[in-house]
């Protein structure tokens, strides 16, 4: 994302807040196909949200979605999350996103948005990033004895034996061992060796 | 597996004396995967805990193994009930990250199916909800419409729902001889057939006893929750992205914006009828204004050559073998373009890394927030207006469960 710098479109005006309230709390700004990026230190991130949502005139009251993403192999750290925010004064976007290693924490927005709600449960399902602070953090679409966190990109696509297919008769009902899903992953997919 | 008596205690907050109930999966307006616990007290809902997962298809994770123009059918499938908003989302998404412009011709026609889209979203939202409340015939009256709009499709691309016909840069093929004029003829009798829903429903008494009042949520609580589309409309807070952020070329067309004032299943419900006569409208516009021309962008390297030009062209042939078998590389970057779906924000979040496939892609699924919205509209109510206020909410599991 390094095409369009920041020389060639002049910086946003809620950026320039940012950093005037917050002065260590802007990592980097990226802009690309006119849209931005802010790069937050993570312990700002409620703050900056606050202040975002209260200012009068940027009111950016709406928190539309947050997207995991799994840098394994491109980034260090290895899990950015990008908060996607919209104003309802100035009709715009801005993307905030902050970087975490394994391991390591974000803080939960539900304090400020309460719609954060369903969609960290969704990060921490699919990435195994703990949000702190969430009231509720539980997994929400695998099951909750499911191992191992499916949107990693270490998680392979696949691992569900089928157990007929055609040209055979297949197994015979006492033969077809169903255990839960999660259990059944491991020794098919050639990743036994993980914990 | 045996099931251990903490797994049983699902409602570990439950009062003394309430009696938790499971609705679902299997409850007829929950299409066989959402499940309810409820907590009751008598016969008032004192809370409500969606679980939701039974359908969970991993297409988000199955696109980060496709090259994008394959992702497409794939993301048709979230919401099957408005597939070409959804893959219209994803092209648009793509089409920033590549850079490119379509031509007028296709634009228009993106406007067209989109909105057709969304009458048949809402056709079958209002034939299922009216049904769960108990009203029989509008159902089949919706179906029969939406059949004509299936058939469009059908005659569009060969398939009925998920056309898939939408490309990277255009579409696959500009419209068949006749389909214009099919479409003109059923935008200009629909708004006689949306009259007819609203005279078995609109000022039908059992209709109102069983939706007015009931689920009412405000607007600053459907922006707290991350809710737009519909309901936040229905709460009367006129926010559209077409009007906010026009995408297509939705500036040039005349439209109204539906409100309610009380926000409740009444209101939701003359919201999304008022917005089907308003995408009759649109489309009708659309219809009037499309010039001639291609319908895809001249980029070789991204839309594949039309089929006559394999014949002579080896150029063409090149382009259309490595299109086919690469795909095209988008530049590394992030790309995110939100249009108004039937139910909300629809947008894709596609991450590049400069590869022909993508790194991830992530939707920003309306009913998955809208969901949030159900504890919150329920509680106090009776058993039964769970059923109401689930239709209200216009959920398709398909797209919460990615």
């Amino acid at each position: 994302m390094s095409e369009t710098t920041a020389q060639e479109m002049p910086e946003r005006p809620e950026v320039a807040r940012i950093r005037e309230r917050f002065p260590d709390a802007v990592r980097e700004v990226i802009t690309f196909r006119g849209d931005t990026w802010v790069i937050l230190n993570k312990q700002y991130l409620p703050d900056v949200c606050r202040f975002l949502r209260d200012e009068p005139e940027l009111s950016y009251r709406f928190l539309s979605d947050i997207v995991g993403i799994d840098q394994l192999g491109r980034r260090q750290p290895r899990f950015e999350i990008v908060y996607n925010l919209y104003s309802f004064r100035t009709f715009t976007r801005l993307f905030l996103k902050v970087c975490v290693d394994e391991g390591e924490t974000v803080p939960s927005l539900t304090g400020v948005y309460p719609g954060a709600n369903f969609p960290e449960r969704e990060v921490y399902d699919m990435f195994g990033i703990v949000f702190e602070g969430h009231p509720d953090l539980r997994r929400i679409l695998m099951p909750d004895d499911w191992v191992g966190h499916p949107l990693r990109k270490d998680f392979p696509l696949g691992g569900e034996e089928v157990v007929f297919d055609q040209g055979t008769l297949g197994p015979s009902i006492a033969e077809v061992q169903t255990p839960h899903p999660g259990e059944s992953f491991f020794g098919k997919t050639g990743l036994s060796s993980r914990e | 597996m045996s099931i251990t008596p903490e797994q049983m205690e699902i409602l570990p907050g439950a009062a003394e004396g309430s009696m938790v109930i499971n609705m679902g999966p299997q409850h007829p307006s929950t299409h066989g995967v959402l499940r309810l616990v409820v907590e009751l007290d008598g016969e008032t809902i004192v809370d409500v805990v969606p679980h939701i997962g039974y359908l969970h298809t991993g297409i988000e994770k199955t696109c980060e193994y496709e090259q994008y123009q394959k992702c497409i059918p794939l993301v048709e499938r979230m919401d099957y009930l408005s597939a070409m908003n959804n893959s219209l989302a994803f092209v648009l998404s793509v089409e920033k990250l590549l850079d490119i412009e379509v031509p007028p011709r296709g634009v228009w026609m993106r406007m067209i199916f989109s909105e057709l889209q969304r009458i048949a979203s809402h056709l079958v939202w209002l034939g299922t909800h009216a049904l769960d409340i108990g009203a029989m015939t509008p159902f089949f009256y919706c179906f029969r419409e939406r059949e004509r709009i299936l058939d469009m499709f059908e005659h569009l691309s060969g398939v009925r729902m998920f056309p898939s016909w939408i490309q990277v840069g255009g579409w696959r093929a500009d419209m068949p001889e006749g389909l214009l004029e099919k479409i003109a003829k059923f935008v200009e009798e629909f708004p006689a057939r949306v009259d007819d829903y609203e005279g078995l429903l609109t000022e039908n008494p059992i209709w109102i006893e069983r939706t007015r009042n009931i689920g009412i949520i405000t607007a600053d609580e459907c922006i707290a929750l991350g809710i737009n589309g519909p309901i936040l409309r229905g709460s009367g807070y006129a926010f559209d992205l077409r009007k906010a952020n026009p995408y297509l070329y939705y500036d040039q067309v005349e439209f109204d914006i539906p409100t309610g004032t009380v926000g409740d299943v009444y209101d939701r419900f003359l919201v999304r009828v008022e917005e089907m006569r308003q995408a009759a409208r649109i489309v009708k516009q659309c219809i009037e204004r499309i010039p001639e021309g291609p319908v895809s962008s001249e980029d070789r390297k991204v839309v594949p050559p039309p089929r006559e030009e394999l014949d002579n062209s080896m150029e063409s042939l090149i382009h259309h073998f490595k299109l086919w078998t690469e795909g095209f590389r988008p530049p590394e970057g992030e790309a995110y373009v939100p249009i108004e779906g039937p139910k909300g924000e629809i947008g894709y979040y596609v991450v590049s890394d400069g590869s022909n496939r993508p790194w991830r892609v992530k939707t920003r699924p309306p009913c998955f927030m809208n969901l949030q919205a159900l504890p919150l509209m329920s509680k106090g109510h009776m058993v039964a207006d769970i059923v109401a206020i689930i239709g209200s909410i216009d959920i398709v599991l398909g797209e919460i469960d990615r």
